[in-house]
């Protein structure tokens, strides 16, 4: 339920609230209007939550994250959720 | 310790280990509550009660968002498919939780068109893809969730996105954990306080528990070491007297919060007078209604739901094991009535519920798996 994904952003979107994200070569658009005030660009890391950017954090702390999901038994499953976001 | 040598740094959890030992009184029992549900799963899936001295006592608390939605919710949520023909759409983790007449996916194999997505913009998506079907989102969550509920309803007013509604089932954590601070059977020390929740509230709203109670609050991250670490310092608050709000999770926790995401919330968002919780009961002042300001994308004014109170199969003692009174294993059906296949109460339901993590992680392992 608490799943957080960490992905970088590969792109920014068409509209403002929109950026592409990458997780283990998987592609996706998510929303990024909760983290509207930290100016995301192309590079940067931030955790996923239900399609949305939540908190913006380091590639060290992302590389922790997949690797805590591994941990948990969580990745294939933090990957099905983000292969199935539809929305863009 | 067998599982010391898979985590990050063994080196690093061993010293925390020690330091847990070294502070935890031995003529002392030491009662921590961790009241966000993934921490539990963290926790049973890492063993991590294995590695603290025995007078450290870890109760797995409210923060598991399908166990503490009451029965009635999901029976309602579930009508809109049933007698209104919307297709229903939830999270995975909806879609095993028993209601009177069976779970979402029970009413799915019965027919009704029930649907699992894994973003409430892909709800709304459905909807605009369905122009002649009302699409109903049945959302669900703390404050970790509520702003992604909260933005797509703004989206759906942006839109203008006639036949989508949400079914809004968002509580807040804050009352949860005063009801369990002012229960007559509470005998906590100290809290583990959540992570993914207070990158949007932040640290301050746990300012009451220290001042008010005098019970040490930890923030914490979901790795084994962030989970001893966070022991380690409210066991050495507990020792030098101090109750105070930590954030051991500081690189992803900002100690204001996350704004936008509590404006978004406030804008679409307002308190209900109460609430009811499975196993704490009516809670004022602790879920969240939708606006008048969105009334056409709220399902429960579209479809004028009653509100219906149903009760808890009696034999099942949720209410207990969420408050900490029992352990799981001590509910009068855990492991026979009730099982993660087979789920009575809802702390049986989702990973992340104190049952089915004991179920999963110890019991199968040592009961089940040796008979």
């Amino acid at each position: 339920m608490c799943l957080a994904i960490p992905a970088m952003i590969v792109a920014m979107g068409a509209e403002p609230h929109l950026a592409t994200v990458e997780v283990s070569s998987v592609r996706r658009t998510v929303n990024i209007d909760l983290l509207k005030d930290e100016r995301l660009a192309p590079g940067d890391w931030v955790l996923i939550h239900v399609g949305f950017a939540m908190s913006r954090i380091s590639s060290r702390q992302a590389e922790e994250q997949l690797k805590l999901l591994r941990m948990l038994g969580e990745d294939a499953e933090a990957m099905q959720e983000l292969e199935g976001y539809t929305f863009e | 310790m067998k599982y010391v040598d898979e985590f990050r740094d063994p080196a690093l959890i061993r010293q925390a280990v020690a330091e847990i030992r070294r502070l935890a009184d031995v003529d002392r029992h030491f009662r921590i509550m961790e009241v966000c549900g993934g921490h539990t799963h963290a926790i049973y899936r890492f063993a991590l009660e294995e590695l603290l001295p025995s007078n450290v006592e870890l109760i797995h608390g409210p923060g598991c968002p399908v166990c503490v939605l009451p029965m009635g919710r999901i029976d309602e949520g579930l009508s809109l498919a049933v007698e209104h023909g919307a297709i229903f759409t939830s999270f995975g983790d909806v879609m095993r939780v028993p209601g009177r007449h069976g779970s979402p996916l029970e009413h799915k194999a019965r027919g009704a068109d029930i649907r699992m997505v894994y973003s409430p913009l892909d709800a709304l998506r459905l909807a605009e893809r369905h122009p002649d079907r009302h699409v109903v989102f049945f959302a669900i969550g703390f404050e970790t969730t509520a702003p992604s509920t909260a933005l797509t309803l703004r989206r759906a007013k942006e839109l203008n996105v006639p036949n989508f509604s949400v079914f809004s089932n968002h509580v807040t954590i804050i009352p949860a954990i005063r009801a369990i601070l002012e229960s007559p059977d509470m005998r906590l020390d100290a809290f583990i306080g959540p992570g993914h929740v207070s990158t949007v509230i932040g640290c301050r709203p746990y300012t009451f528990i220290v001042d008010g109670h005098h019970k040490p609050t930890v923030v914490c991250g979901f790795e084994p070491l962030d989970l001893l670490q966070s022991i380690a310092m409210i066991l050495c608050q507990l020792r030098e007297g101090r109750a105070e709000v930590e954030n051991q999770y500081a690189r992803v926790v900002p100690w204001e919060g996350n704004r936008a995401a509590l404006n978004a919330i406030g804008d679409v968002f307002e308190l209900r007078p109460y609430f009811e919780w499975r196993g704490l009961g009516f809670l004022s002042q602790s879920s969240l209604k939708i606006r008048d300001g969105y009334a056409h994308w709220d399902a429960e004014r579209r479809f004028a739901v009653a509100g219906v109170t149903v009760t808890d199969p009696m034999a099942a003692q949720c209410g207990e094991v969420l408050k900490g009174v029992l352990k799981p294993q001590q509910c009068r059906l855990f492991g026979r009535e009730c099982t993660p296949e087979w789920p009575v109460g809802a702390l049986m339901v989702s990973s992340e519920g104190s049952c089915a993590a004991y179920y999963n992680h110890v019991y199968r392992r040592t009961v089940v798996g040796a008979s």
